[in-house]
């Protein structure tokens, strides 16, 4: 499963990922071992999942705008309407949750002209009415999530 | 602010850096931007907070942390911040929002916490609701179940389809 290399690459690279020529090599470095070794652990952290990507993590609405969005679909049509709303690129998220309100997804889109756009056409293709809830404001810093990888 | 050369960049980047010898150099190549060019502005938009952390964006349910429950509550407008700046502190919470009341959805704070299972998620959040002095506001917990999409938050241009329709 996971090997001590990929827990230290889940646990001490979620910030401050180097922002130099070689980063790999200067993880390398900092780990004592060698740079195609690294390559090869983040390549198998992306092949079984375990991780969406390397990159930067973006405050809400400073390209584009977002919201939450919910809705209410009946059990036996939630996996077909599920489905039609994640074939949006603009969709990010699509979660079930435990509530009466039981399909819960973002939206992202380049201004609010477009997220409307993708609103009204989601309504449309699923006949149900989806509340919308934008982001007011952003309380969170985000310093990563520190792990426990022990049974991993 | 983002200039046009940043927005270019994050919409390349903001894809994933390449795992390869040389990242910066291959997200230079598909914006048309020098190499050191890529890294002077992640570096700057990373001090102005622009970038909020750059580095490994973890899939939490493959890793073990099946439970995850947002919390919403109705709390005084004029305590929202400070109670979602108390909220943030907290290592175990991933989110945490201020959203608009609507009609017959009263809450206006939304906090998101991960954990292994549902226990220790509802542990941790009457830890939470002690240390924040919560208990006396409305509230709602909404563990997910299946997860039907997940991927990072990647920022979208109109597509052709939804500007013709």
């Amino acid at each position: 499963m996971l090997s001590p290399l990929h827990k230290q690459l889940l646990n001490d690279y979620q910030r401050d990922f180097p922002l130099s020529a070689r980063p790999y090599q200067d993880i390398a470095d900092a780990l004592g071992v060698t740079e195609a070794e690294v390559l090869s652990a983040f390549t198998e952290l992306n092949d079984n999942n375990f991780i969406s990507r390397i990159g930067p993590v973006i405050p809400p609405n400073h390209i584009g705008v977002s919201a939450l969005v919910a809705m209410s679909v009946p059990e036996s049509q939630l996996q077909a309407v599920a489905d039609k709303i994640s074939a949006y690129p603009e969709v990010n998220h699509n979660y079930e949750r435990e509530h009466r309100l039981n399909l819960w997804f973002v939206v992202i889109a380049s201004d609010a002209e477009h997220l409307r756009a993708v609103i009204d056409s989601i309504e449309r293709e699923t006949s149900y009415p989806a509340m919308l809830l934008p982001m007011l404001d952003d309380f969170f810093i985000d310093l990563g999530f520190k792990l426990d990888l022990n049974n991993a | 602010m983002l200039d046009v050369k940043d927005r270019q960049l994050l919409e390349h980047i903001q894809l994933g850096l390449p795992v390869c010898s040389r990242p910066y150099l291959e997200i230079g190549r598909l914006c048309d931007m020098p190499e050191a060019e890529v890294i002077d502005r992640l570096t700057r938009l990373k001090q102005q907070g622009l970038i909020k952390r750059m580095g490994v964006i973890v899939k939490h349910r493959q890793l073990g942390y099946r439970a995850n429950a947002m919390t919403v509550w109705n709390v005084p407008d004029n305590l929202v911040k400070q109670l979602g700046g108390h909220i943030s502190r907290f290592s175990f919470v991933t989110l945490c929002y201020q959203r608009p009341r609507q009609p017959e959805w009263p809450y206006n704070l939304y906090c998101m916490i991960h954990g292994k299972d549902k226990a220790t998620v509802l542990k941790q959040l009457d830890q939470l609701i002690d240390a924040c002095g919560l208990s006396g506001f409305d509230k709602e917990i909404l563990f997910s179940n299946r997860c039907f999409k997940q991927r990072g938050a990647i920022y979208q241009n109109p597509t052709p389809a939804l500007a013709d329709g």
